[in-house]
């Protein structure tokens, strides 16, 4: 869509509106869960385990009681006389609220004290005394599975060994044989490291049972309020509370980028205690508590293997992964994939193979595998084709730009089954991956390369041609713990013409007040200034699954519009009411209803909206509303290439980048500005990875990276000025033709700066470098090949 | 625990209470005085969400004592708003999008105005030098930096 079809009082699909949300924001007028403070409100603070496995002997309380303001302290015990201390994963799993035998993480909750102010809480943590006795670790998922490993979960009586799952998608048979037919075989192995999300804002929620009315409130951090409400009266039914009676409130929240999907112990506890001392109760972790144990990212062992024949035409994928889950599965992800979305791993390529193997393993770590600002475990897969797409360049000595152009699923296959069961909605790749080249000036790059390279400085260009899987998703496939991943909408126009709208949803900050009104703007005409945006209290909003796999704009958004169209019908009709003629006389314009052939003849929708409640046609009912559930009919697949421009410090190993061209397509485009916002954020998302960040376990099962001395989350100092561009292909079955958008740029981005890494290195014999690519890693390779100046 | 009494102005207002010596700046600010817009991001002065100005100078409010604050004066980001004028580093931020979850934007505004208040046009790189103890996930920013530009250019046109 070139030009907005609405003028810019309205404010449709198009106009880079100005966020709706930000006055609040920019006078610190947000409301986060830390803001808000109830009368009566205690505070609870975490008791954490110093060991990765322990049986616990003891739990002293009694020191801690006397602590002048602490008022409880809960443990294991404690709950399990409400059958409480145990509860499931989002993956059917099951993990510790707090522990009755053992703990299975540095970091673990190991018991809750209760207190008038946060540092009388605090005091008392430090007064509770644990009696350890330490447990032989596991911590290499390697070991994990070898014969021998001690067996972590000895809560599951059939449990022998550490596996959790063992997933495979694609056709064996097919992809061997192509294999043993290829010209050519490249093979690499790959880690994607352990990360957290660390969003500014840490977890926690307020907890407020009234005992009068029997009703429960949560404000908490959630990404998915009305799940969690279902998960709440399915975990805590048996002690009475019920769904009618449970009431999740998100508020506003500060990033969330899938770490804030999961139930945390921290809440469990802090709701049995509100509903045992009947206060409201506060948890608010802090930063090591949210880096150390709130649920991690990724930690995938990859190993793939491309076969392709001499020209460069790829034909089989072979994949198989080791995935580290930590002591549960508690990843985040549709029930039916316990991989997630890793099936999207043939990429942007037309293979005809391709087979994929993923073993889930149990270690002493946390528990978890949510996502970190990706769709289910995409960020893995494009890193990997991407990777091995590179490797295979480098075998075959071609570019890396021209082995991508003839590899790529021709825009004219679209949709496109690919070879591991996905239709590809719509796509054009080569022609983003055309504009990224020209944008940046490749063929000039690679002229300053060779001329670098004589001269013995170190310069690389990285390409990633990645295509997402976003907007889970259909119910037929899709669902969370039985629920499935349908999203909503309920629009009410008011009798002035103004609107409210509500959505399942939950933005973290990706801008819905605004986008949202866009939408319902697009669709009715009201302009977007007019329509109130309001999500996050189970109370008030419809059911939705949530925000997060940047479902939001193809799920909930295409509710909107669905909804905005029930009303346009209705309002249709009252028009030709009001204007004494047919509705199929009727033509809709932004805003009004006009009459085919007399242009003076129309109805504006605030007319229509009066008219609705003071004057509507007899056998109507009045009232101007719509609710719309919205399954989707299939994902949408965004894509982009990106090409990043690096220089490598032969002295410090230090990786600079020097340029950074990203071309997404996320199909039809509501808030321009907003999208490029994302993006921007993704691409940073995406370089902390490739260049930062990673939290690492010693043999002890020891955490570093455990806070932000040791976590390094990319300042603005490390974050180069990012160039954007787009090309525009909607999406064939969205309603508005729009995608996601919120992470591609996290997905894409790690290879493309891998990849140029790699590039200014390959001419030493550099193949592949682990991520994140720190100056040390790049420092010791130069030392090595004896570069390093 | 012995309490101790601290005079503070605060965005222009004496402020009189008694508090423990271990209180943190950042929940006198936010819990005492309920000016909630200071947030508290981490505890180790690594995050900047909790940035405010003390005598004009930024600091990390939950690395500071309240009664360091005694006798001094505190700017949060409620103080910026004049007769029901936005600063224009606020403006900035809205105008382009330097912000979206909203988390870290207090302490980005507050050090982007310790910045303005001492170098009337800086460049991209001391912009971002100036910034880089706030942490931001969500923008990347480079908006950012375009919206401290904005209120730079409109600050110097005043």
């Amino acid at each position: 869509m070139a030009t907005p079809r609405t003028s810019p009082e309205i404010s449709g699909m198009g106009h880079s509106m100005k966020r709706k949300e930000d006055p609040r924001f920019i006078r610190g007028r947000g409301n986060y869960v830390d803001d808000i403070q109830l009368p009566g409100m205690l505070h609870m603070d975490i008791v954490r385990s110093p060991f990765a496995h322990a049986k616990i002997k003891s739990i002293n309380t009694e020191r801690a009681l006397k602590v002048p303001g602490v008022l409880a302290v809960i443990d294991g015990a404690t709950l399990a006389k409400f059958n409480l201390h145990w509860m499931p994963t989002l993956m059917s799993d099951t993990q510790m609220v707090l522990p009755t035998e053992k703990v299975m993480y540095q970091a673990q909750e190991v018991a809750a004290v209760i207190a008038t102010d946060r540092y009388a809480a605090a005091d008392g943590v430090e007064a509770v005394e644990v009696d350890y006795e330490p447990l032989p670790v596991v911590i290499d998922p390697f070991k994990a599975l070898l014969p021998g490993a001690p067996v972590l979960r000895t809560d599951k009586k059939d449990k022998k060994d550490n596996r959790i799952f063992h997933w495979e998608v694609g056709d064996k048979a097919g992809t061997d044989r192509a294999f043993a037919e290829a010209d050519v075989v490249v093979k690499q192995d790959m880690y994607i490291p352990r990360i957290h999300v660390a969003s500014i804002e840490t977890c926690g929620c307020i907890a407020d049972f009234d005992r009068v009315n029997g009703k429960l409130t949560v404000y908490m951090t959630t990404q998915a309020p009305h799940a969690i409400r279902t998960v709440f009266a399915l975990v805590a039914g048996h002690v009475g509370l019920s769904e009618e009676k449970i009431r999740i409130v998100s508020p506003d929240i500060g990033g969330g980028f899938g770490g804030k999907v999961p139930v945390y112990p921290g809440y469990v506890i802090a709701t049995a205690a509100s509903v045992v001392i009947g206060k409201p109760v506060k948890w608010i972790e802090d930063r090591m508590e949210n880096l150390q144990a709130d649920s991690f990212a990724r930690d995938y062992h990859i190993h793939a293997e491309l076969a392709a024949r001499k020209d460069g035409t790829m034909t089989a994928l072979r994949i198989k992964t080791l995935a580290d889950h930590g002591y549960a599965d508690a990843a985040a992800n549709p029930s039916k994939f316990p991989a997630g979305l890793f099936g999207i791993a043939t990429g942007s390529y037309d293979l005809k193979h391709a087979f994929v193997e993923v073993d889930g393993v149990y270690t002493n770590k946390p528990p978890g595998g949510v996502a970190y600002r990706c769709s289910f475990r995409v960020t893995e897969a494009v890193h990997c084709i991407e990777r091995i797409t590179d490797v295979l360049a480098q075998e075959l000595k071609m570019d890396p730009a021209a082995l991508r152009m003839k590899n790529f699923i021709p825009a004219e296959k679209f949709p496109y089954k690919s070879a591991l069961g996905w239709e590809y909605d719509s796509g054009n790749y080569p022609v983003a991956l055309r504009k990224a080249m020209d944008i940046i000036g490749y063929e000039a790059l690679r002229k300053e390369q060779a001329e670098k390279r004589a001269r013995g400085e170190f310069m690389g260009i990285g390409i990633s041609s990645f295509t997402e899987i976003v907007g889970a998703g259909p119910s037929k496939h899709f669902d969370i713990l039985g629920l499935k991943m349908f999203d909503s909408c309920e629009i009410r126009v008011h009798p002035t013409g103004k609107a409210i709208a509500r959505f399942g949803t939950k933005s973290q900050g990706q801008g819905h007040e605004t986008t949202y009104a866009q939408i319902v703007a697009e669709e009715l005409g009201i302009p977007a200034a007019h329509v109130q945006v309001e999500e996050g209290d189970t109370d008030t909003a419809p059911y939705g699954l949530g925000t997060y796999a940047s479902r939001s704009t193809p799920v909930a958004g295409a509710a909107g519009a669905m909804a905005a169209r029930k009303i346009r019908e209705k309002a249709k009709k009252i028009a030709a009411h009001l204007l004494e003629c047919s509705p199929d006389d009727l033509v809709r314009e932004p805003g009004k209803f006009t009459v085919k052939g007399a242009p003076q003849r129309f109805k504006t929708i605030q007319e229509i909206a009066f008219a609705a409640y003071t004057n509507h046609p007899q056998g109507m009912e009045a009232g101007l509303e719509a609710v719309s559930y919205y399954d989707p009919p299939n994902l949408t697949y965004p894509f982009g290439s990106y090409i990043c421009v690096v220089d490598i410090d032969r002295g410090t190993g230090e990786v600079k980048i020097r340029r950074f061209v990203a071309v997404d397509d996320c199909g039809n485009i509501i808030n321009p500005m907003i999208v490029d916002g994302q993006i921007h954020g993704g691409l940073t998302m995406g370089m902390a990875p490739a260049l930062m960040e990673e939290i690492q376990y010693d043999e002890s099962g020891n955490i570093s990276g455990g806070s932000f001395m040791d976590y390094l989350v990319p300042t603005s100092m490390e974050t180069p000025a990012w160039e954007t561009d787009k090309t525009v292909t909607p999406s064939p079955h969205h309603p508005l033709g729009a995608k996601g958008v919120g992470e591609s740029a996290t997905v894409g981005a790690p290879p493309a700066i891998a990849n140029a890494v790699v590039d200014a290195l390959a001419h030493l014999g550099v193949r592949h470098v682990e991520i994140p690519i720190t100056p040390e890693k790049v420092w010791r390779i130069l030392k090595e090949k004896g570069a390093a100046e | 625990m012995t309490n101790h009494k601290i005079d503070v102005t605060v965005n222009g207002a004496r402020q009189s209470a008694e508090v423990p010596a271990r209180l943190l700046l950042v929940h006198f600010l936010r819990e005492n005085l309920r000016l909630t817009g200071t947030h508290i991001g981490c505890d180790t002065t690594h995050c900047g969400a909790c940035t405010v100005l003390l005598d004009g100078q930024p600091v990390k409010s939950c690395t500071v004592l309240a009664v360091q604050a005694q006798g001094r004066e505190v700017t949060t980001v409620e103080g910026l708003e004049k007769d029901a004028k936005l600063h224009p580093v606020q403006e900035g931020f809205w105008q382009k999008h330097g912000l979206q979850c909203g988390y870290c934007t207090p302490g980005m505004l507050m050090t982007g105005c310790a910045l303005l208040a001492r170098n009337k046009d800086p460049s991209e790189v001391e912009i971002r030098e100036a910034i880089s103890g706030n942490l931001c996930r969500c923008t990347g920013y480079v908006n950012i930096v375009k919206a401290i530009q904005y209120a730079a250019e409109k600050l110097r046109a005043q």
